[in-house]
């Protein structure tokens, strides 16, 4: 995705065509939000918003600070429960069964649905504990199998090779790119369907921003992948599909092609093209 | 211009002077006091201290029987404050932390905090010794666990909030409930300052002297029975020391070395445990 060439784009006509008709033949929707309102107090963060999320494909969010796309993606696994006056209406399923159901069982949730977040997390404790902590809340192994998946979750991540001579090194004494690959191994070997991106690169430097996105490139093969970002050619390089938002509203939602060459919106425009945000 | 720099310079030195003069004041004092205390603390510092009991007056003795009601008091006392404390420190950060009881219960703990320990002494003596129609051990410990309690609720508190929401938010993600989130990840990321915190605790107590002359009270012989009193020494130091005896005097001083020691010791560790971890 050449950038430069996004900001020639001739003019598009506001309004536009809020749900441009997307080729979505064959395509599953993983997850689907309809009409979901969410309040923080009495202040409505995020207004009427209805998306798609597809298994197999890279969703980005992008949009200003403040836009509300980092409180949707907080929605989906519903970390927003930790907090007092935070409340989310409207639907959200995943694979048909509504998440934001009272009776939902938030630990099977945010076991199918993981997160990576902005800064790395690692535990206090071993690079291998982190790993094997997660699946031993799921499953009874054997040491050897134990041993097994936590060197498959740090393949998955890329990271074996630099840790496999040191697992029982503390987490905290890796690089902080190490350390969010260690974070995206301890969300894999859960073995989530999804998997949440809050900014997973915005603490990090380019070459280790760079293996991420390989990384997900690769991930997104097997899970269904929604990433936050800032940084719009993070979006067009990694995502398949783009969701503009824009004070707590979802201006445009479309393939990252067709919305980084051919925005219907005007404010998606501008905001692509660097004119606001 | 000149004029107004040398003000400045001038007012600049009386403030130095000023302020080493205080600090030297504060300070002298401090070493006065260890001073006195190494040299005649020193002097009666034996191996009869650690294996003899207390002596009548005249005749020669040691602290054994205080030194080891001092553990075993001190013991109790973290056995019975640290589960509360941390229990109740826990609910303030992890699970009320928005409550108005929270609110309550740290205006309430920092009271207890700062309450006179004579006070608590008193409190004990009422609802424990009285009742019971002696003095003993059991009812000294509970005193020392009531001075404990505020200590630990406080730090554990203070520790844990200061464990960053991203790390709840990382072990919620990996579908942590509550409990073990704060049994396996926020306690060992709190753990080296609730471990000082207890530390401190123990340091704070171990130099009370008020509430056990009203619960424990004291013993001149050894004693394994908490039912009975129990010597302690900070109790055998105030005793010793008003006494007009030579020799109880100096085993007072020697007494007072070996508290202030311990206590050294622990705030060396707990220091140490701090740093290390900022260091992590």
């Amino acid at each position: 995705m050449n950038v430069a060439r996004m900001t020639t784009t001739p003019s598009v006509s506001t309004p536009a065509v809020m749900h441009a008709p997307v080729d979505t033949a064959g395509l599953d929707e993983r997850i689907t939000i309809r009409s979901l309102n969410f309040y923080y107090g009495d202040n409505k963060a995020l207004k009427d918003i209805s998306l798609p999320l597809y298994a197999g494909k890279v969703t980005a969010f992008i949009g200003p600070s403040g836009c509300g796309k980092s409180t949707l993606l907080r929605v989906l696994n519903r970390m927003y429960d930790l907090y007092p006056n935070q409340r989310a209406e409207g639907e959200v399923t995943l694979d048909g069964e509504d998440i934001l159901s009272p009776k939902q069982d938030l630990n099977m949730l945010r076991a199918r649905i993981g997160m990576v977040f902005q800064k790395p997390t690692p535990f206090p404790m071993s690079i291998y504990e982190n790993i094997a902590f997660g699946i031993r809340l799921y499953e009874k192994l054997p040491k050897s199998e134990l041993d097994d998946r936590v060197e498959v979750a740090l393949k998955r991540a890329a990271l074996w090779e630099e840790v496999k001579n040191k697992l029982g090194a503390n987490g905290l004494s890796l690089s902080g790119g190490q350390q969010q690959r260690l974070c995206i191994a301890r969300t894999v070997a859960v073995r989530p369907e999804v998997i949440l991106f809050d900014e997973p690169c915005s603490a990090l430097d380019p070459i280790s921003t760079a293996k991420i996105e390989e990384l997900m490139d690769e991930l997104k093969s097997e899970y269904t992948l929604v990433i936050v970002t800032h940084n719009m050619q993070q979006a067009a390089r990694v995502s398949d599909f783009t969701a503009f938002m824009y004070l707590g509203e979802l201006i445009e939602f479309g393939t990252t092609s067709r919305m980084f060459t051919a925005p219907h919106d005007r404010r998606t425009q501008d905001y692509i093209t660097g004119r606001f945000g | 211009m000149a004029n107004l720099y040398a003000a400045r310079r001038r007012k600049n030195s009386i403030t130095m002077v000023l302020s080493l003069a205080a600090t030297a004041f504060g300070l002298g004092w401090l070493v006065l006091i260890l001073g006195v205390l190494l040299y005649e603390g020193f002097s009666g510092l034996s191996l009869a201290v650690f294996t003899e009991m207390t002596p009548p007056p005249g005749s020669t003795g040691g602290l054994l029987n205080a030194i080891m009601g001092s553990l075993v008091l001190t013991g109790l006392a973290v056995l019975i404050g640290t589960p509360i404390g941390i229990l109740a420190g826990t609910y303030m950060a992890e699970y009320g932390r928005h409550d108005r009881l929270t609110s309550v219960v740290r205006f309430i703990n920092d009271i207890l905090l700062s309450a006179p320990s004579i006070v608590i002494g008193l409190f004990i003596y009422e609802v424990m010794v009285y009742p019971m129609g002696h003095f003993s051990g059991w009812a000294g410990s509970v005193a020392l666990a009531v001075i404990v309690i505020p200590v630990v609720v406080r730090t554990t508190e203070d520790m844990l909030t200061l464990v960053p929401d991203s790390l709840r938010e990382a072990a919620a993600s990996i579908g942590l409930p509550r409990s073990l989130m704060i049994t396996r990840i926020a306690y060992r990321a709190a753990k080296a300052g609730m471990v000082t915190g207890v530390l401190l605790a123990v340091a704070r107590i171990s130099g009370e002297t008020a509430p056990l002359l009203f619960t424990a009270l004291n013993n001149q012989f050894w004693s394994s029975n908490m039912n009975a009193p129990v010597a302690s020494l900070p109790v055998v130091i105030f005793q010793f020391a008003l006494s007009p005896y030579k020799d109880w005097q100096s085993l007072a001083w020697t007494g007072a070395l070996i508290i202030t020691l311990a206590v050294l010791a622990l705030s060396i560790t707990a220091r140490a445990l701090t740093t290390s971890r900022k260091q992590s």
